[in-house]
């Protein structure tokens, strides 16, 4: 383990598999599929839009959904494809109890959704490759450790979870903070309670690729272990934590848009789809449908075409891995 | 026998001291629960001697000690929101979760197998295909927008069964009332079990499948097959035991995941149970609702566990010969 | 596994098969796989007989198709694979174009069959005893309590120890080879008039091997049931069978009595397939070898399929298949063999010493 050796071997070492051509043949063989199937292709499309209209939503929703000072009270239950007849505003989808415009309040609730959606992902993705990674590499007590506490979490269901952090972290801040600080609270509380299968995925991998020979050979020259784990073992372990994530994605949104149904999660004032569903309940009876109508529909597209997309996009990525 | 149902144990045991540390410290680190209890008006000598009542002045091992002994008890303190003792509030709604589990749970079961066999048998017919494109969408969908919609479609447009409740109820023992034995408890209860149990129906139903067409794929169903069997006994007699045996696992962990979430059931139908209890506990932070209700659900999915693990043992011979002789 | 060719110990049914009916007849049979990419050929233009009593040997490279011919005849082909043309008929009767309903009650009855790893082939939850007296009473006519009895009758026959203390055993608590001889049992139960074995030994430990091979022909001469085995090793043919089919790339190339096809090979195939198994046919100074591989069924060339790897091939050979055509002895798939215009055979140059 003489440190000059390292800068001799290093190119040999880093010279291990793969870049652009096995690029190449994933790309083909993903265009390939995809165009076989139509439902993929739709949920594709559905997809983009989805993403698109929560990505330019202050664009294209005429109003502001969050700003109270946006919202016309007098323009309340006006039902869909109809201008108001005290303010001439139209609202394509109708609007609520606020006077809020169901079509601006979907557009700028999916792109919660997603927001939540991707930053859970990402919050569990790299918390639990980071540990899957410690867990697989040093072995010994950590791994223990962490194994067992992943042990014990996947005995509950991952809601359960996150509602239970929610609780508590809300446990720990005066509740006028609540409200405001709710997004980044939902984050944390989906991203922890579903950290477990990153970090089981990339120790398995970590075990396999620790065992190779140009990580042994990397060890042996006196690499430093951080420097193995970024440019040798990362890359090989994140195959599976990016097919996981694709169905994290999916899971993280309905996940979201269930806690904020069940009233902990986005308050009111700043819905996301899945408060905007829990406020539009109450008018289920009373005949303004259009309230619950259009954010369910749009719940409902946005739910099962990520999931269409995220499953399609396992197979191919892995079609062992389940 | 004996060493595997000990390690079983152990390993429950393991869970559930892990499930009353995290309770204990939601009790001791989350919040004042004397701040709680008082308000902000009382006087240091109350707080000091509520301090003292509660334990709180002993030290913290004395205290998880002293906490593991009341859990067991199923003492988990006052309500901080309806200042009643909380195992009294679950106890007067847990009889509404576990009609629902139950109705949900054998809905999701018998239907999940029973659909999972047709869909492996009858591989490539219209009805199998239409049955798991529809299951692709059961799993995809939060469970609470399926509730809205067969709300919206049986209740509000159809008017056919009643959008929320419980209906009425009898008593059955001196607390546990039951919505079962009328038929107004029956008509309520039909919508919030399909919802509850679709989801896990779906995935019984494609696990069951996904094994049975592994287990069609074996030698020894070919050779049962080739000694003259008939499809309906290969199938249903040889095929379906071997699919039962990883199938049961799945199935166990499955009911565990329904009573967690009964918790969306129940909000969307206003269903008095213990789920609809646990979201308001979290919503106003109401600590010792909460550590009881995580105790409780930690107590049924180790047991239910358990039983799994002794199912599996009682299904397959092949685990049984260390301990049986020969 | 050492040779020992006792063929004065064996009926020579060869001569006999003309005038009784044969057992099983195979007569052009056509195997079809359809894919995503056109259809596989798995097995093309297949005729033989096996008269009853005899022993068919079938050998051939994995992949030949051998075992596809069994699964063919007792009709457990894989879906999509299907029974394309020709047809298959047991003493008489046609049967490849029965319905699975009318195909079940002939399997165990009349055909029984035999697979290759013992390991596999008996459900793992089920004791040996409950899966004998299903596969009785699926047959036969008798009470619970009498085909136990006759489960015990047929365990001590294919040599089980104290079958008593066994019949409530599971698969899992026999050895390989007392789980063959299970296997066997559960085949026999019926007294079929065929049984095909598919690689009966191939599974077992070398020393078992002889026994189950012996087991298997002592209890099918005891019932007069007609054997089709298939197998990859020459030296159990040899031991075992009457005749022997050789099958290469899903086709029939050579058939004929055991010791003549070993001895004198017809088709340049089966001569390098000998040539290459130590202890067999003319003794060389090394090992032989085809050079190089069987094709892959979507890749079969036109002709004759052995034409690429064939010393002797002719332009006839790569344009025209050749049938199955009488030999001094047997039957060969080869032009050398035409009656009217044979291809010359050409001088084997051989790489000896």
């Amino acid at each position: 383990m003489s440190q000059p050796a390292t800068q001799h071997n290093k190119d040999d070492v880093m010279a291990s598999p793969k870049p652009s051509k096995w690029q190449g043949f994933l790309d083909s063989d993903i265009v390939h599929s995809w165009k076989q199937q139509p439902v993929v292709i739709m949920a594709t499309l559905m997809t983009l839009l989805m993403f698109m209209g929560a990505l330019f939503a202050p664009w294209i929703a005429p109003q502001n959904p969050f700003d109270p000072g946006q919202l016309e009270l007098i323009d309340a239950f006006t039902p869909p494809l109809t201008t108001s007849d005290f303010t001439g505003n139209f609202y394509l989808l109708g609007s609520d109890s606020q006077g809020r415009d169901v079509f601006s309040a979907i557009l700028y609730g999916s792109r919660i959704s997603l927001l939540v959606g991707f930053a859970a992902v990402f919050f569990a993705l790299a918390l639990g490759t980071a540990l899957g990674l410690v867990a697989g590499f040093r072995g010994g007590w950590r791994d223990a450790i962490i194994m067992r506490i992943a042990d014990v979490q996947l005995t509950f269901p991952s809601i359960l979870l996150a509602l239970l952090i929610f609780g508590v972290i809300r446990g720990f801040m005066p509740g006028s903070m609540h409200a405001e600080v709710a997004i980044i609270v939902l984050i944390i509380a989906i991203g922890l309670s579903d950290w477990v299968q990153y970090a089981r995925a990339v120790r398995g991998a970590t075990m396999v690729e620790k065992s190779k020979e140009y990580v042994q050979a990397a060890r042996v020259i006196g690499l430093p272990d951080i420097k193995i784990l970024f440019q040798h073992i990362l890359p090989n372990v994140m195959r599976p934590v990016l097919v996981i994530g694709t169905i994290g994605l999916a899971l993280a949104i309905i996940a979201e848009a269930t806690l904020s149904f069940l009233g902990v999660g986005m308050p009111a004032t700043q819905p996301s789809l899945g408060t905007l569903i829990r406020v539009g309940q109450d008018y289920m009876f009373s005949g303004e449908w259009w309230i619950l109508f259009f954010p369910g529909v749009a719940l409902l597209i946005l739910a099962l075409s990520v999931n269409l997309l995220g499953d399609w996009l396992r197979d191919v990525l892995n079609p062992k891995l389940r | 026998m004996l060493a595997f149902f000990i390690q079983r144990l152990m390993q429950a045991a393991f869970v559930m001291l892990v499930v009353a540390l995290i309770a204990f410290s939601l009790f001791h680190y989350v919040g004042d629960p004397v701040l709680n209890m008082l308000g902000q008006e009382a006087t240091d000598a109350d707080r000091a001697a509520l301090r003292t009542q509660l334990g709180l002045d002993q030290t913290i091992l004395v205290q998880f000690w002293q906490f593991m002994v009341s859990a067991v008890q199923f003492e988990f303190g006052i309500s901080y929101r309806s200042a009643r003792p909380v195992s009294e509030l679950i106890l007067e709604r847990l009889p509404a979760t576990l009609e629902l589990a139950i109705v949900s749970a054998i809905f999701a079961v018998v239907m999940g197998i029973v659909l999972g066999i047709y869909t492996a048998i009858q591989r490539g017919n219209w009805l199998s295909r239409f049955i798991m494109t529809a299951s692709l969408i059961g799993v995809s969908l939060p469970t609470f927008l399926i509730g809205i919609l067969l709300i919206y479609l049986f209740a509000v447009e159809l008017g056919w069964l009643p959008a929320f409740g419980r209906g009425q109820v009898v008593e059955l023992t001196s607390w546990w009332d039951t919505g079962l034995l009328t038929t107004s408890g029956l008509r309520s209860i039909i919508l919030p079990a399909i919802t509850l149990g679709l989801f896990q129906l779906t995935l019984i139903m494609r696990l069951v499948r996904a094994e049975m067409l592994e287990v069609l794929r074996t030698d020894y169903i070919k050779f049962a097959r080739a000694r003259g069997l008939s499809r309906r006994v290969v199938n249903l007699r040889h095929a379906l035991k071997n699919t039962m045996v990883p199938v049961i696992t799945i199935i166990g962990l499955q009911l565990g995941t329904i009573i967690a979430f009964a918790i969306i059931t129940e909000t969307v139908f206003q269903w008095p149970g213990v789920g609809a209890l646990f979201i308001t506990a979290v919503r106003f932070v109401d600590i010792p609702v909460m550590a009881a209700y995580l105790m409780m659900i930690a107590l049924v999915f180790v047991v239910i566990n358990l039983v799994v693990d002794l199912l599996y043992y009682a299904v397959d011979p092949r685990l049984r010969v260390q301990g049986g002789g020969k | 596994m050492s040779l020992t060719q006792n063929s004065a110990e064996r009926p020579d049914t060869a001569s006999q098969r003309e005038d009784t009916t044969a057992v099983l007849s195979v007569r052009n049979l056509r195997v079809e796989f359809p894919n995503r990419h056109g259809t596989l050929v798995a097995l093309d233009d297949i005729s033989f007989d096996i008269a009853p009593g005899e022993i068919l040997g079938v050998v051939g490279e994995s992949g030949a198709g051998k075992s596809m011919t069994g699964n063919a005849v007792i009709q457990l082909l894989e879906p999509p694979g299907h029974i394309a043309a020709g047809e298959v008929r047991l003493s008489g009767e046609r049967i490849d174009n029965l319905s699975e309903e009318d195909f079940v009650p002939l399997r165990g009855r009349r055909i029984g069959m035999i697979f290759q790893d013992p390991l596999t082939s008996l459900n793992p939850l089920f004791s040996i005893g409950d899966q004998l007296v299903e596969t009785i009473r699926a047959h036969l006519p008798l009470n619970e309590k009498k085909a136990r009895a006759k489960a015990l009758d047929l365990l001590r026959e294919v040599g089980i120890p104290a079958p008593e203390t066994r019949l409530d055993s599971y698969p899992h608590q026999f050895s390989g080879g007392m789980r063959q001889r299970v296997v066997i049992a559960l085949a026999l139960a019926a007294e079929p008039e065929l049984i095909i074995a598919d690689e009966p030994t191939t599974a077992l430990d070398v020393s078992v091997q002889a026994q189950i091979l012996a087991l298997l022909k002592k209890v099918c001469a005891e019932r007069g049931a007609a054997v089709m085995l298939v197998t990859h090793d020459m030296g159990v043919i040899a031991e075992t069978a009457n005749r022997v089919a050789v099958m290469y790339a899903g086709r029939l190339i050579e058939i004929g009595p055991v010791d003549d096809v070993i001895q004198r090979p017809q088709h340049p195939y089966t001569e390098g397939l000998m040539a290459s198994i130590p202890g067999l046919g003319a003794r060389r100074e090394r090992l032989y070898q085809i050079e190089g591989a069987m094709p892959r069924l979507a890749a079969i060339p036109s002709g004759c399929a052995f034409n690429p790897r064939c010393p002797h091939a002719a332009d006839r050979c790569r344009q025209e298949r050749p049938s199955l055509l009488a030999t001094s002895q047997g039957q060969a798939a080869c032009w050398l063999h035409d009656p009217v215009n044979p291809v010359a055979r050409r001088p084997l140059q051989e790489t000896s010493s």
